[in-house]
């Protein structure tokens, strides 16, 4: 890995001292370039991984995280997107493997490739009106109609908010070891008549 | 039925088919809700719906070890149209719910629904936006099986007293749902 040749030519990369493999935060302008010149000159050819996720507490909201895996000099490279307006340039055109990671993405955060050849939701349904690995997203999930008009009907379901039951189980900050996650929420008595 | 009233209690033959040739010649009578039940119930065709970690009991159960055909139930069809009970093993999220639900649509009666496991009974473990509440929220469930997953001994005394069940029926095919009639709407 050559940082010195990354750093220089793109001057907003910015090293963040990665633990386990060189990390850098990437400009959404430039990821396209970046990611073309680690692949075209230092052998990273291989895109493991691709996913969203979402920072409290910092200015922009949603980021990417790229991992590039050199299947020549056997080594990994993590490359950190932040999503300004949400929005992250697709990487599919380098790497095809990214196609249904992105999609993922999208469906969990919203958080929007532009570039992206089939720009569709993954997991949940194309009518659904969430982004349900939002932190602002309850687990047990919000009212919203089944995605079959007619099943919808003849059975009378919808999409119905989960009863937690005493979950969900969270860890109350601190060490894993000080304290065993417990539940928040007692709702033992929650109950749904069924006919 | 069958059985002659002044036969001693304790020799009365439970099933519906037992009767004595000294007494009543070699003649059965029966009505004929009990041969077609005796039929349906010893030739019961699943309809595997595979759904998560569950069908891989399923499987075992179909396999030479625990050997469902042992209850005539050996004949699998993956076609809605050739299966008499759906056996829903898994995890029923919202976005399958819709298929099971015109998959059971496509079956045609008199047909049964068995809950295999937690998830298809309860939702299981998935407390969450993405997985619905017990299947039968969508369909009407003869038989829950508890269990995650239920081992394929279990699912096969749900299986028997399924053919419990279907031995005990009347004529009628009307099922209720919900506290209404079910009506079976084909969807293409
Ligand atoms: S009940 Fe358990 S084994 Fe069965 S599908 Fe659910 S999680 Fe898997």
């Amino acid at each position: 890995m050559d940082a010195a040749a990354l750093t220089s030519r793109f001057p907003a990369t910015q090293d963040l001292a990665g633990k386990d493999m060189p990390t850098y935060r990437v400009a959404g302008t430039d990821l396209l370039a970046v990611v073309s010149a680690l692949r075209g000159e230092q052998g990273f050819d291989l895109l493991a991984d691709l996913c969203g996720l979402e920072l409290q507490g910092r200015p922009v909201r949603f980021g990417v995280v790229i991992h590039l895996l050199s299947t020549t000099h056997k080594e990994y490279v993590r490359l950190h997107v932040d999503a300004v307006n949400d929005r992250v340039p697709s990487v599919s055109s380098l790497h095809p493997g990214a196609n249904w990671h992105e999609r993922e993405a999208f469906d969990m955060f919203g958080i929007t490739f532009t570039g992206h050849p089939d720009p569709r939701r993954i997991l949940m349904w194309e009518a659904y009106p969430y982004h349900p690995l939002r932190k602002d997203f309850p687990l047990a999930g919000i009212e919203v109609p089944l995605p079959a008009a007619d099943v919808a009907e003849v059975t009378g379901q919808t999409v119905e908010p989960a009863p937690m039951m005493g979950g969900p189980f969270v860890s109350h900050g601190g060490h894993f070891s000080e304290g065993e996650p417990s539940a928040l929420d007692q709702s033992w008595n929650e109950q749904k008549p069924k006919a | 039925m069958g059985c002659s009233p002044n036969l001693p209690k304790t020799t009365m033959v439970k099933s519906d088919f037992g009767y004595n040739s000294k007494i009543e010649g070699e003649v059965i009578v029966t009505r004929a809700d009990a041969v077609v039940n005796w039929v349906r119930s010893n030739s019961v065709w699943p309809m595997p719906m595979g759904l998560a970690c569950c069908a891989i009991e399923l499987m075992a159960a179909g396999g030479s070890r625990f050997d469902i055909s042992r209850f005539g139930m050996e004949v699998m069809r993956f076609s809605p149209r050739q299966a008499d009970c759906m056996i829903v093993a898994g995890t029923v999220t919202y976005k399958m719910a819709e298929v099971v639900r015109r998959i059971y649509d496509q079956m045609a009666e008199p047909k049964w629904v068995v809950a295999m496991g937690a998830c298809a009974s309860t939702g299981g473990m998935y407390r969450s936006y993405a997985t619905l509440q017990g299947v039968d929220n969508i369909v009407p469930v003869d038989i829950y099986i508890s269990g995650c997953p239920p081992r394929p001994e279990a699912l096969l005394d749900g299986m028997m007293l399924l053919q419990e069940k279907i031995r005990q029926e009347g004529g009628s095919l009307r099922r209720t749902f919900r506290g209404r009639t079910v009506e079976t709407k084909i969807v293409s």
